[in-house]
Formats: C-alpha cells, sequence, structure tokens
C-alpha cells in the first residue's frame, strides 16, 4: 500500500467512525448486514451488548461451551464453540475479555440453525472468555476461563 | 487470490452438519514485521451460508479469529437433500470476497 492510498482508506474509515458516533448511522440496524464496527472496537462485555443495540447481558447456565480449552497451548489458535438452549436465540457472540478488542465473532442464527457454533479464536493472554447470546431481545452470556501458555497476538 | 475453501456439508438424520476451513491471512493490524513495520490488518469480516437460496448461517468476525478460521454449524434439512449445495462466502476488509460450494453427501 502506498502513502496515497494510505491516507485515503484511513479517511474513509474516519469518516464512518464520525458518522457512527454521530449517530448518523444507527449501528444496530445496519448490523444485519453490515460490519458493526462498533461492536468490535471496545472492550468489554457490556459495551458490546451496547453496540449491539441491548442494555445489559445476564448470566444464563443454558448456554454451554463446547470444545474449549481449559487450557491452550497455543493461543493463536483456540478451539471455542458455544451451544445455547435458549429459546429463540437469535445470535451468538464469542468475545475474549483481555484481548485488545473483546468481540471476536458473531454469528446470526436463522430459523432453522442450531444454536451451535464453534470457530477458533486468537487469544492475547489467560482470559476469560464469553459466549453471547441474544435470545427473544434479550442478551444472556455464560463465561468459562482459558489458560494461555504461549500468547497468540503481537506474534 | 485466496485459495479455495474447504466444505464438508454431511446429512445426518434431520440435520445437516456443515464444517468448512478457510485458508485466509486474519492478520490482526497490531503485528510488526522483522523491520518494526505494521503489517497492515487484512481479516475477514463477514460470512455467509446459504442452501437452496436460504441463508442458513451468516457471521461477522473480528480480527480476533485465528489464522485459516474454521467454522461448524448445522442446520435443519427442512427441504434440503444430498446432493444440494451449500454456498458460502465471505468478504474481508480490503474487499476481497471469495465463494465456494459443496454439495451434500450422506454421512459416512
Amino acid at each position: 500500500m502506498n502513502r496515497r492510498e494510505a491516507l485515503k482508506t484511513s479517511g474513509g474509515t474516519i469518516a464512518l467512525a464520525l458518522a457512527v458516533s454521530a449517530g448518523l448511522v444507527n449501528s444496530s440496524a445496519v448490523s444485519a448486514q453490515a460490519w458493526n464496527k462498533t461492536a468490535f472496537e471496545v472492550k468489554s462485555l457490556n459495551d458490546v451488548v451496547k453496540a449491539m443495540g441491548g442494555t445489559a447481558a445476564t448470566e444464563s447456565k443454558d448456554i454451554s461451551f463446547v470444545n474449549a480449552p481449559d487450557i491452550a497451548e497455543n493461543g493463536a489458535v483456540v478451539p471455542v464453540g458455544a451451544t445455547s438452549k435458549i429459546p429463540k436465540t437469535e445470535s451468538i457472540s464469542i468475545l475474549v475479555e483481555k484481548n485488545p478488542n473483546a468481540l471476536s465473532a458473531s454469528f446470526m442464527i436463522p430459523e432453522g440453525t442450531e444454536p451451535t457454533v464453534s470457530t477458533r479464536v486468537k487469544m492475547g493472554q489467560t482470559s476469560n472468555i464469553y459466549a453471547l447470546v441474544k435470545a427473544d431481545g434479550k442478551y444472556f452470556y455464560a463465561v468459562k476461563e482459558v489458560k494461555v501458555t504461549l500468547g497468540g497476538c503481537g506474534g | 487470490m485466496s485459495d479455495p475453501m474447504r466444505i464438508r456439508a454431511q446429512l445426518m438424520g434431520d440435520k445437516v452438519d456443515v464444517r468448512v476451513l478457510v485458508a485466509h491471512e486474519m492478520e490482526t493490524g497490531l503485528r510488526k514485521d522483522a523491520d518494526g513495520k505494521i503489517v497492515p490488518a487484512n481479516y475477514i469480516q463477514s460470512v455467509t451460508a446459504t442452501c437452496n437460496g436460504k441463508t442458513v448461517l451468516s457471521a461477522q468476525w473480528g480480527p480476533a479469529v485465528s489464522k485459516n478460521p474454521t467454522l461448524a454449524f448445522k442446520f435443519a434439512a427442512a427441504g434440503a437433500k444430498i446432493g444440494d449445495k451449500v454456498i458460502v462466502s465471505w468478504v474481508d476488509n480490503k474487499g476481497d470476497k471469495r465463494s465456494d460450494e459443496a454439495a451434500i453427501t450422506a454421512a459416512s
């Protein structure tokens, strides 16, 4: 990328960020298609819930982690899956508390698809991971600590 | 241009089990190369899976998803049968996109 291109790209990003913060772009309304930039930039569970258009999340025993390890040998590749038994689950998001930005991935579950997803994330250090579930307009979460013996950020 | 995704879709009872392995660098934009220059961020932002024109999963990813990400999910087979195509596509933050498809097979 040359300097001209870099300036152009960063200019565009700033303009979008400004538009979002000024309320010109309603981030929750466009989140179905457009990438929810705000949600991916905030650092805590509560801020992510707010960026997705909710108010607060409650802990739920109906969400469980599948194949998430207690100890991850390599933080660059940590398998994480989450499953929700809450009726009308609309989305499942995976958050890593101590990463530079908490939100890792967010999955929209249409009707007919099982509320179970699994993927792999990066973890910078030992941290709590959250599975955040949106069901029937409300937010629920489950938490699990994953110990990392080798960090995955910064190479 | 990136390498193709590896997709497996298997019919298991009344569900279709989909597993996807995406070939992507997933650069966070925080890492530095040997000269101390920041490696520009390059990561997948959105992923969509469809079957017979119906979206069965869509996802938004951030830079914290691992390199060469995997994705596994199941959807109800209602209307989908062996031989139907599951199409998975992604778009990254640079606007690159890729779409691959796989036919649903019987569980082995």
